[in-house]
């Protein structure tokens, strides 16, 4: 097993947003994380990065359980070691790309923690190769890019940390639907090429097209888990999330 | 490409500098001029490293110059001159010459470990903490020195105008401004380093994105801590040099939040994250200050003025995020092109 979340639980101030939540990933899994607004899906991810309780003004805190990846806690480190030791990239909600950076700039800051330079040159030519379109642009500033560039940006930035493991918070949001399919294609070419991938969506259609194994998240409860074809041929599931 | 002219220019000004102070054509009232712009830059230029390139903002720079300030000029009067409280000069006067730099280093490191003191708990927290902080420093600074009777409490500390007098007598220079020259230069060419270097880079991404920087495995707490050292440092070197002006003297209420104020007018003048921006500004700012001085207070309206102007219709200040070789790309025959920082994606 490559990441294993136990008994997780987590509070913003006196509010219980995670009720003690467990999941699995095994390697070279797409695992997804399915679940309306507010299930608690991007603190999931963001608790794994360790962002918890580091966003402040929300007043998170990680009060139980254990993330385990690798047979070692990652509660005990540090936010930049969970990417730079042990390989965890973040495709965070929103992109948060560096709207003031270069789009060359914005993918070799993910390599800042990095000495292997001659690999570097390797994955920046497989990011292009990836994303023909962020090689065009390379030297636009991040926020002129427009949704879905910025989507590949932020794709191509979570492959530049060469992590073993990709968490991804809802790489369709905003995002025409023909600009989705191809970022899942991507998603799956870049499973196959070995990164494990952790996806939270809220288009539960597509991330179950693409996932093996899939968790349904409801206020801060997994309530139901099981392969993808079992999840969505689950009447329940078919009615809150697929639309009938 | 050519080589750049940069070190010949940097080299003739100070022969022009220093040699025409050495040969009175410039008078005391121009040395003094550019002793505060040496002074300004160095402020300026480290100030920037904070709140332009990193995009926190403190406000008690004054006070890590206060702390450099009183470090390095109790260091040499103890050392070199006849005082009152230190008692006659510890070592000959013809040591002071060589020694009087290993002070300043002394001052920078005092005033950079006070940053430190502040950066730990400070940068625990995330915003406008820091400035909040920052200001309080800048208050405690004041007030702990107010209170320190050795040093002359509030009515300030003397005796480096006989350490200046001192090194004269050994050999005839001007050495006060030969090294906020030198000083000057050290601290560009550190900054440029720091913000080039990859640290530099991570600096950048803490002011885009922190919470994004991390998940680019950034040690944002690291950087913020080296940051803030290295621009406490370089205010307490401004300071040092600031103590031995001609005026001989510094108390507590020279370095106030109104001095770190005018340093911050500095550097969004100038631009924030940009050097060239910041010398040009804190040049600029001090010709203002004289052109100014007939109006007498009425120029605390004019300078304010002047800076809500420019932020009503240049918010960016005169260079914001670029440097002059950036907007006239001539100048790239001095400067030399910027190396691109990531020239391995060019191929």
């Amino acid at each position: 097993m490559l990441l294993e979340v136990k008994d997780l639980r987590v509070n913003y101030g006196n509010i219980e947003a995670l009720h003690g939540i467990s999941f699995s990933v095994d390697e070279g899994e797409i695992v997804t994380l399915i679940g309306a607004n507010g299930a608690g899906k991007s603190t999931t991810l963001m608790t794994i990065s360790r962002q918890i309780p580091h966003v402040a003004e929300l007043g998170g805190k990680v009060i139980g359980g254990s993330i385990i990846y690798q047979g070692e806690d990652l509660l005990q480190y540090e936010p930049h070691q969970v990417v730079s030791k042990f390989g965890i990239s973040q495709v965070p909600e929103g992109r948060r790309i560096f709207g003031n950076l270069s789009v060359l700039e914005n993918l070799m800051l993910a390599t800042y923690a990095r000495k292997d330079k001659a690999q570097v040159r390797k994955d920046l030519k497989r990011v292009f190769e990836i994303f023909p379109r962020l090689e065009e642009r390379k030297h636009q500033r991040g926020e002129t890019l427009s949704g879905g560039e910025q989507q590949m940006l932020a794709v191509g930035r979570a492959l530049m940390t060469r992590g073993r493991l990709m968490l991804l918070d809802e790489p369709s949001m905003g995002l025409a639907p023909v600009l989705v399919r191809d970022i899942f294609e991507t998603l799956k070419e870049i499973n196959a090429q070995g990164t494990t991938i952790l996806l939270v969506e809220q288009n539960a259609n597509m991330a179950l097209k693409l996932a093996h194994r899939g968790y349904v998240l409801e206020t801060g409860n997994i309530v139901l888990e099981g392969t993808a074809a079992e999840l969505a041929a689950n009447p329940e599931v078919k009615k809150a999330y697929l639309g009938g | 490409m050519r080589k750049p002219y940069l070190p010949l220019v940097v080299l003739l000004l100070f022969v022009v500098i220093i040699g025409g102070s050495w040969l009175r054509i410039f008078n005391e009232y121009w040395q003094l001029v550019f002793l505060f712009m040496g002074i300004n830059i160095i402020l300026t230029v480290s100030l920037n490293l904070i709140n332009g390139y990193m995009g926190e903002f403190s406000c008690g720079h004054a006070g890590f110059m206060a702390v450099g300030a009183y470090v390095t000029s109790i260091l040499t009067v103890w050392l070199f001159a006849e005082d009152k409280v230190f008692g006659p000069p510890v070592l000959p006067a013809a040591w002071a010459i060589p020694l009087f730099p290993v002070a300043l280093i002394i001052g920078a490191v005092a005033a950079s470990l006070a940053g430190l003191l502040i950066a730990i708990p400070s940068f625990r927290t995330r915003g406008d903490y820091l400035a909040i902080i920052t200001l309080a420093v800048n208050y405690i600074v004041k007030s702990a020195i107010e209170n320190m009777e050795f040093i002359g409490g509030p009515r300030g500390f003397v005796g480096m105008k006989r350490v200046m007098n001192n090194m004269a007598d050994v050999f005839n220079a001007p050495w006060l401004l030969i090294w906020t020259f030198i000083g000057m230069i050290i601290t560009i060419l550190i900054v440029h380093r720091f913000v080039s270097s990859t640290l530099g880079k991570g600096v950048e991404a803490i002011r885009e994105d922190e919470i994004a920087a991390e998940l680019m495995s950034v040690n944002t707490r690291r950087i913020k801590v080296i940051a803030f050292m290295l621009s406490c440092g370089l205010a307490g070197l401004a300071g040092g040099l600031f103590a031995h002006w001609p005026g001989g003297y510094i108390n507590p209420g020279t370095f106030t939040i109104l001095k770190s104020t005018e340093v911050m007018v500095m550097v969004y003048l100038g631009g924030m994250g940009s050097i060239s921006g910041s010398i040009i500004s804190a040049i600029g700012f001090t010709l203002l200050l004289e052109v100014l001085r007939p109006l007498g207070v009425f120029k605390w309206v004019v300078i304010p003025l002047l800076l809500v102007v420019m932020m009503l219709f240049r918010p960016t200040g005169i260079l914001g995020n670029k440097e002059l070789s950036d907007v006239f790309p001539r100048l790239r025959a001095i400067f030399g092109s910027e190396e691109e920082s990531y020239a391995l994606a060019s191929d």
